[in-house]
């Protein structure tokens, strides 16, 4: 494991798909990996791309790729797609929108499957990413699972979270439902060679607004703005307005203006401060998750199986209450007197 | 916590534009619980390795219906063995003439399954390969 960190650390293609593997399967080498790297992390500029299915996340990550690699930039892309609930397999086809990538080797794309996660990411994706961040990749892209809802997950690992929609197909009404704009920095509608683009684009215009003036502000540790002109966008002004861009991934279109408006994001939230505020909110996030996990496990260590076995047919036969098993649980591990 | 998922690239190479047999196939593997990369039509060796090398797989499949199997397969094992992957086996599904089998198992290819060959037949053969070879 050390040597393959050492590895990971100059860069090397072999090591960096063998870590990530390892971390995939391995809560244990994860954890080691994560002590190792962590402080070679925080460099990366790392972009969210979510949506419903099918408006084009794969073929806009191939094409924002392309533009970024125009700077020398090396990109790390990770994709994520759902795991069957039923056998656990899962079939990873996002590359099959990214061949232009191929042969690039400032470019390093890895196929991610859920395994049960259901927030749009895999549970390892955040430490996915920071092992790319660790290797050198400045900019990290992720693709989320395509559910249309849910993705909350991917506003917690980016800096810029852009949201994919597709001209057409109800997607306004799904988007309300999802709490989507939410969590959008940017807005995209992809496919805008289609008709009704314009419509759509209007159609989030306004939602933008109607959420302005419900003025949900700090919604997962993250900022919505309120109303500015326009050539306030990249300055260090505290807000942002949420631009809606339209491109046409399949030719590239409007996509060279989309990676503008992306890093003129991450100069927002560095000048305003926001940078570090988000990263305080992933942290806080990360780590209250790592203490949930870690206190089931203390608690599964310390309290015997049978024990805890007798506890669950307790509440079950109703002689004591769920709370009431969980006090005595905790009494036993001696995390309380 | 240690899970042991198979993961296995199916690659469309050459220049014929249909890979029905690679998606059913792709699927079933799915269905069988494998985490299945899928890449797509045309895929020339060098995008097969450096996808192969990028996702980790276990083991690379290789959908060929174009007769391009002689001139492309050669090609991916030096691939692999330049990027020290000579661990990764391959595996042949499609129409390939009886007379190139015993020439491509030489190559090092582990299987090669002809068309009709049954699903289960591919998966037990993945797992034997996989599972028998591993040594992590
Ligand atoms: N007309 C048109 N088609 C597009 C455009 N962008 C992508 N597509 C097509 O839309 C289909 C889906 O594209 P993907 O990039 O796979 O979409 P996705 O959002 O990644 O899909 P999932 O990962 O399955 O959710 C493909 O057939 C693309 O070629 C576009 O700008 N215009
Ligand atoms: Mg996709």
């Amino acid at each position: 494991m050390n040597a393959l960190i050492e590895q990971v650390r100059i860069g090397r293609r072999r090591a960096i798909a063998q870590l990530i593997t390892q971390i995939e399967n391995n809560d244990t080498a994860a954890r080691s990996a994560i002590k190792a790297l962590y402080s070679d992390t925080g460099k990366a500029h790392i972009i969210g791309i979510t949506g419903p299915p099918g408006t084009g996340k794969s073929t806009l990550v191939n094409g924002i790729a392309k533009v970024i690699r125009k700077s020398d930039l090396r990109v790390g892309i990770i994709a994520v797609d759902p795991s069957s609930p039923f056998t656990g397999g899962a079939l990873l086809g996002d590359r099959v929108r990214m061949r232009d990538l191929s042969g690039d080797v400032g470019i390093f794309i890895r196929s991610m499957a859920s395994r049960g996660s259901l927030g749009g990411l895999a549970r390892m994706t955040g430490n996915v990413v920071k092992l790319l961040d660790a290797a050198g990749y400045e900019v990290i892209l992720v693709e989320t699972v395509g559910a249309g809802q849910a993705e909350v997950d991917i506003a917690s690992t980016a800096h810029t979270t852009m949201v994919v929609e597709a001209p057409g197909m109800g997607d306004e009404i799904q988007t309300i439902k999802a709490g989507i704009l939410e969590i959008a920095d940017l807005l995209v509608v992809n496919k805008a060679d289609r008709p009704g683009s314009d419509r759509t684009v209007k159609a989030l215009k306004a939602m933008l607004q109607m959420g302005q003036s419900r003025g949900y502000v700090d919604h997962h540790g993250k900022k919505i703005s309120v109303k500015m002109s326009e050539k306030d966008r990249s300055d260090s002004s505290e807000h942002w307005q949420v631009p809606v861009l339209d491109t046409v991934a399949t030719d590239g279109k409007g996509i060279e203006e989309l990676v503008e408006v992306t890093f003129a994001h991450k100069t927002h939230l560095q000048k305003s401060g926001q940078w570090f505020q988000r990263e305080k909110a992933r942290c806080r996030q990360e780590i209250g998750q790592l203490l949930q996990t870690r206190y089931l496990a203390e608690i599964r260590a310390r309290v015997p199986t049978t024990e805890r076995e007798k506890l669950i047919v307790a509440v079950a036969e109703r002689r004591i209450d769920p709370y009431s098993a969980v006090d005595e649980l905790f009494a036993q591990t001696n995390y309380r007197d | 916590m240690e899970e042991r998922i198979i993961r296995v690239l199916i690659a469309k190479p050459g220049l014929d534009g249909h890979d029905r047999g690679a998606k059913v196939v792709a699927r079933a593997l799915r269905d069988a619980g494998m985490e299945v990369i899928y890449t797509g039509l045309r895929q020339t060796p060098e995008m097969i390795v450096e996808a192969a090398l990028q996702e980790d797989v276990n083991i690379i499949g290789l959908s060929v219906l174009s007769g391009a199997h002689m001139a492309l397969t050669p090609r991916i094992f030096e691939l692999l063995r330049l990027n020290d992957m000579e661990d990764v086996p391959v595996f042949i599904g499609g129409i390939i003439p009886n007379e190139d089998v015993p020439i491509l198992k030489e190559m090092g290819v582990v299987e090669v399954f002809g068309p009709g060959t049954s699903t289960e037949i591919i998966i037990d053969s993945i797992k034997d390969t996989v599972l028998g070879e591993r040594t992590d």
